[in-house]
């Protein structure tokens, strides 16, 4: 287990390490970072001393080992457009974005995984339809159309929710909601297909033989081996979830990172983009490790090293 | 010696999307107080589904039990277990009845301690503490040759062999002294020479435990060294049943003679070994209207192919069905 | 047992000895027998079909601008009329018109997308299988470390760094989405190296592309054209996303992600501007799905979506 942590935890590092060298360089592919920061209209003096200003002129060692060391303590200099600390403004951010994604994972779990479980025991029953019906509607519905959508009907036709901000209790209803759909389809698919081959398990043909009651039988074997491949996705959706709270915190007007995004590319803030690349990619390294770790918790064979 | 279990005119059947098939055809048949009865077939000679069939472990659909009975006598009281309700047969199955499954491997949880899956056996049926599960399910793997049981108790399936694995499900299958044990090829998925040490494991717990085996397999080399009755099953019916010397010294079914001739023997020179029987298992979506096994049979005539041949008693302990007499080399009379 | 039956099947489909047109057939009885397949085949040709005959389909000029004429609603609508059946924009441009010219870019961006995604997945997972060792690790470290990046968010930035351009965009899918084909490229190779028939084949004096382009490309090209489907469906998606946080092509251009994002202003009073284009994406989306859990079961059972 020991073992297994830490050459999990030094790949992670490793990983970290890839990303940073990656949104140095991003900035710099199309030649001339401070041309991309700057405003069209910049004047060749604005520009140079911009460059002066940010340290442009400097060798690409240099730059990058600045870069570096200061991204590892968090330092990502100052935002171009509030002109202070870029994480900082992150970290402010954060708040919000985890309240969204929080609640639109939690309303995504607790829907699915039934419909899902339902579903792998009866296949072709009215759940089972109805799950593959979400699980193809989540999978092809642009959610920043379905937000525009919901806000037609629930905030504009109806009334019952707000359309923007975060100043209710229930302003989070509508933007969670499109925001756990396209992951409560994956959640019901593949819980529904890891019912389907568990279901199917000599070891459940075992429990059977022993005489079990079915319901010992889906709680303590069926339920805790779909467990397995379920925990392994749930990392790589609240990944998702980040990259579609771009549209929904933007549509919604959600004070969050997502929003945070769209704000900074409208004003070509870098630093504070860099800023927001690396810290996600923590976020999401941190959320595959942790993911990984309570795998390895339910299934033994990870937590013993067998291969 | 009583019979613990009676099984009346069977039929099993699959309602599948290429069509009905008909996996058990009228099986009848008795199993005896510590008797050990051997079932030997091909794969799809109905043999598995017939005892899944008994015990409500055929999946629904695509299977169907559609006729007859299997007496259970148990403690001086009968029941035909296809009539008991998914509830009491529940209460059979890993109490009274115990299996072993052929692949060690597949039929244990990966995720649960051995332990675990011996004990949950035990507070099931024997309505005991946890603690005392424990205690017994320690016993249990000692029983069954396990080395360290109660280290051994809280190991994983995959850190245990092929072989220990098998003894665990075994005694998961004695744990709550059954009065019949159902192995389904329990040492087909195993080495040869840890088959002989499960076998002669089986030997040991027959005289300890006086528990009737039902013993399914294709091979007619194991049977011979364990089992006092054999039962020869071909396309969903029974060919013939004897005494296990009888069978091999007096096989009447053409078929049973097939399946001996394909078994190795040491007295046999190279070139005859291993022969194997031609043609191939019968297409069971065809409903049974002749002998099955007529299609591949060199001493088929005109009857084979009108009717399906009856049980024929040759002697109390040894009945067959087929048309023909194989001593007198002619069909048989009737 | 169905699901069984049709693995059997895409066995046999997958067999080299059949002849090109047996199998052709087949795929079509295939199809014909799971009528989800028919819908999203259909649906996606509508979509095809609009790309390639845009301009003899489309009634009006996507460009050109009405403005006594602006902000009609759909025909079906009070105040609308057939001349604009889905309304006109805020401009006083024909809605109907634009959505099919929308199809050109949408398609464009998926297929050629896809093409780069592919082939460089396919050269990239094909060296990782085939040399194996340090290259292989090293290759396969570089694609984890992509898959593990939240997607959306690098797509996002670096269409904000290298500017909104048709190229671009299929440039950055493209690139972007490779390491998924070469994965499963890799995942192939390494299959097919290690069974039987590529062995016997080596054992029978069997040269390396011989073996390449009779053994393994044929097997290859079940997973690969399922993996294209939905890829092509998912590029669609991020293109009309991208486009609708104002990054993928220039504004000028008629796409869906361009007309929501233009849209979304008059939600309120006009919302059919934004809502239609939007649906067009909701019905290629859809169309490509269907096909593609179709082609899945047909022809690759053990494909499981990596990503999205």
């Amino acid at each position: 287990m020991q073992r297994y942590f830490i050459s999990r935890l030094g790949q992670s590092a490793l990983l970290l390490i890839g990303v940073i060298i990656l949104v140095f360089f991003m900035v710099r592919v199309t030649g001339d970072p401070a041309r991309l920061m700057m405003p069209r209209e910049a004047s060749a003096e604005d520009l140079e001393a911009f460059r002066e200003v940010m340290g442009f002129n400097r060798p690409l060692y240099v730059q990058f080992l600045d870069f570096f060391s200061g991204a590892i303590v968090g330092d990502f200099g100052d935002s171009l457009h509030f002109k202070t600390p870029a994480l900082q403004l992150v970290l402010e951010r954060l708040p919000a974005t985890v309240h969204l994604a929080g609640i639109a994972l939690i309303f995504a779990l607790i829907i699915a995984i039934p419909i899902g479980l339902i579903g792998g025991f009866n296949p072709g029953s009215v759940v089972d339809t109805l799950g593959r019906g979400l699980a193809l509607a989540g999978q092809s519905i642009p959610n920043f159309w379905l937000a525009l959508i919901f806000i037609l009907f629930f905030a504009v036709r109806l009334r019952w929710f707000p359309s923007f901000g975060r100043d209710e209790w229930h302003s989070v209803v509508l933007p969670a909601t499109v925001l756990g759909l396209p992951v409560m389809g994956q959640i019901v698919r593949l819980t529904r297909s890891a019912v389907l081959e568990i279901r199917g398990e000599d070891f459940i043909r075992t429990a059977y033989s022993k005489g079990l009651e079915p319901r010992t039988i889906y709680i303590k074997h069926v339920f805790r081996n779909v467990a397995i491949p379920l925990i392994s996705v749930i990392g790589v959706q609240f990944g998702y979830m980040l990259g579609g709270s771009i549209y929904i915190e933007t549509i919604f007007s959600w004070p969050g990172m997502g929003q945070l995004i769209e704000q900074s590319i409208g004003w070509r803030d870098f630093p504070l983009i860099q800023a927001i690349a690396v810290f996600t990619s923590v976020v999401v390294l941190g959320l595959n490790l942790i993911t990984d770790l309570t795998y390895a918790f339910i299934d033994p064979r990870i937590r013993y090293g067998s291969s | 010696m009583n019979t613990i279990l009676q099984v009346n005119d069977l039929v099993t059947k699959f309602y599948t999307v290429d069509g009905v098939i008909n996996a058990v055809n009228g099986v009848t048949f008795e199993l005896r107080e510590g008797e050990t009865l051997a079932i030997v077939g091909e794969s799809g000679s109905g043999k598995s589904v017939t005892m899944m069939s008994i015990l409500g472990l055929i999946p629904t659909p695509p299977g169907k039990v559609e006729n007859g009975e299997a007496i259970f006598t148990s403690f001086g009281s009968s029941h035909d277990l296809l009539q008991l309700t998914p509830a009491e047969l529940r209460n059979v199955r890993g109490g009274q009845i115990g299996f072993v499954f052929q692949d060690p491997i597949s039929t244990l949880n990966p995720i649960m301690t051995i332990g675990e899956q011996i004990s949950e056996t035990l507070t099931r049926h024997l309505r005991i503490s946890g603690e005392e599960a424990r205690e017994r399910t320690v016993k249990l793997l000692a029983q069954v040759g396990i080395p360290d049981p109660e280290l051994r108790y809280k190991n994983y399936p995959f850190q245990f062999s092929g072989g220990m694995r098998q003894r665990v499900v075994i005694a998961i299958a004695i744990a709550c002294t059954p009065q019949i044990i159902i192995a389904d090829e329990p040492t087909t998925a195993l080495d040869v020479t840890v088959q002989a040490q499960i076998v002669e494991l089986f030997r040991n717990l027959r005289e300890s435990l006086n528990v009737a085996i039902i013993w399914i397999t294709h091979d007619l080399g194991v049977v011979a060294g364990l089992a006092d009755r054999v039962l020869v099953m071909y396309g969903g019916r029974i060919a013939e049943t004897a005494s296990v010397d009888d069978l091999y010294e007096r096989p009447q079914h053409p078929y049973t003679m097939g399946l001996l001739g394909a078994l190795p023997r040491m007295d046999e020179s190279d070139s005859k070994r291993l022969v194997s029987i031609k043609g191939t298992p019968p297409d069971l979506l065809i409903p049974l209207r002749h002998c099955p096994f007529a299609w591949r049979c060199d001493y088929a005539f005109d009857r084979c192919w009108e009717e399906v041949p009856p049980q024929i008693e040759i002697s109390s302990h040894h009945k067959v069905s087929c048309f023909y007499d194989l001593e007198k080399g002619e069909p048989r009379d009737g | 047992m169905a699901v069984h039956d049709t693995q059997r099947q895409a066995d046999s489909l997958l067999d080299v000895e059949q002849s090109i047109k047996d199998r052709f057939a087949y795929i079509g009885r295939l199809l014909w027998r799971d009528k989800s397949g028919v819908v999203g085949l259909i649906f996606f040709l509508t979509v095809v079909v609009a790309a390639v005959f845009t301009s003899l389909i489309a009634p009006l000029d996507p460009l050109a601008q009405d403005l006594r004429a602006s902000k009609m609603p759909p025909a079906w609508s009070e105040g609308g009329n057939w001349d604009h059946p889905f309304g006109t924009d805020n401009l006083g441009r024909d809605i109907f018109t634009r959505v099919i010219y929308g199809a050109r870019v949408s398609l464009t961006v998926g297929f050629f997308g896809v093409l780069i995604a592919g082939v460089l997945g396919m050269v990239i997972g094909s060296i990782a299988g085939f040399i194996g060792g340090r290259v292989d690790s090293t290759i396969m470290g570089i694609i984890n470390l992509i898959l593990s990046l939240p997607y959306l968010l690098f797509v996002v930035f670096i269409a904000a760094i290298l500017g909104r351009s048709l190229l671009n965009v299929i440039l950055i899918f493209g690139i972007t989405d490779s390491p998924i084909f070469a994965r499963v490229t890799r995942g192939e190779v390494l299959r097919m190296r290690d069974s039987g028939y590529v062995e016997s084949a080596i054992s029978a004096g069997a040269r390396w592309p011989r073996i390449i382009f009779d053994h393994i490309l044929p097997n290859l090209i079940g997973p690969l054209i399922t993996l294209a489907t939905f890829e092509m469906s998912a590029m669609i998606f991020y293109e009309a996303g991208l486009g609708f946080l104002g990054l993928s092509v220039p504004p000028s251009v008629p796409s869906w992600g361009n007309m929501l994002a233009a849209g979304r202003k008059y939600l309120t009073s006009y919302p059919w501007i934004a809502t239609l284009p939007g649906l067009a994406i909701v019905w290629t989306s859809l169309g490509m799905n269907l096909l593609g859990d179709w082609l899945r079961d047909v022809l690759d059972p053990r494909l499981r979506r990596s990503r999205k």
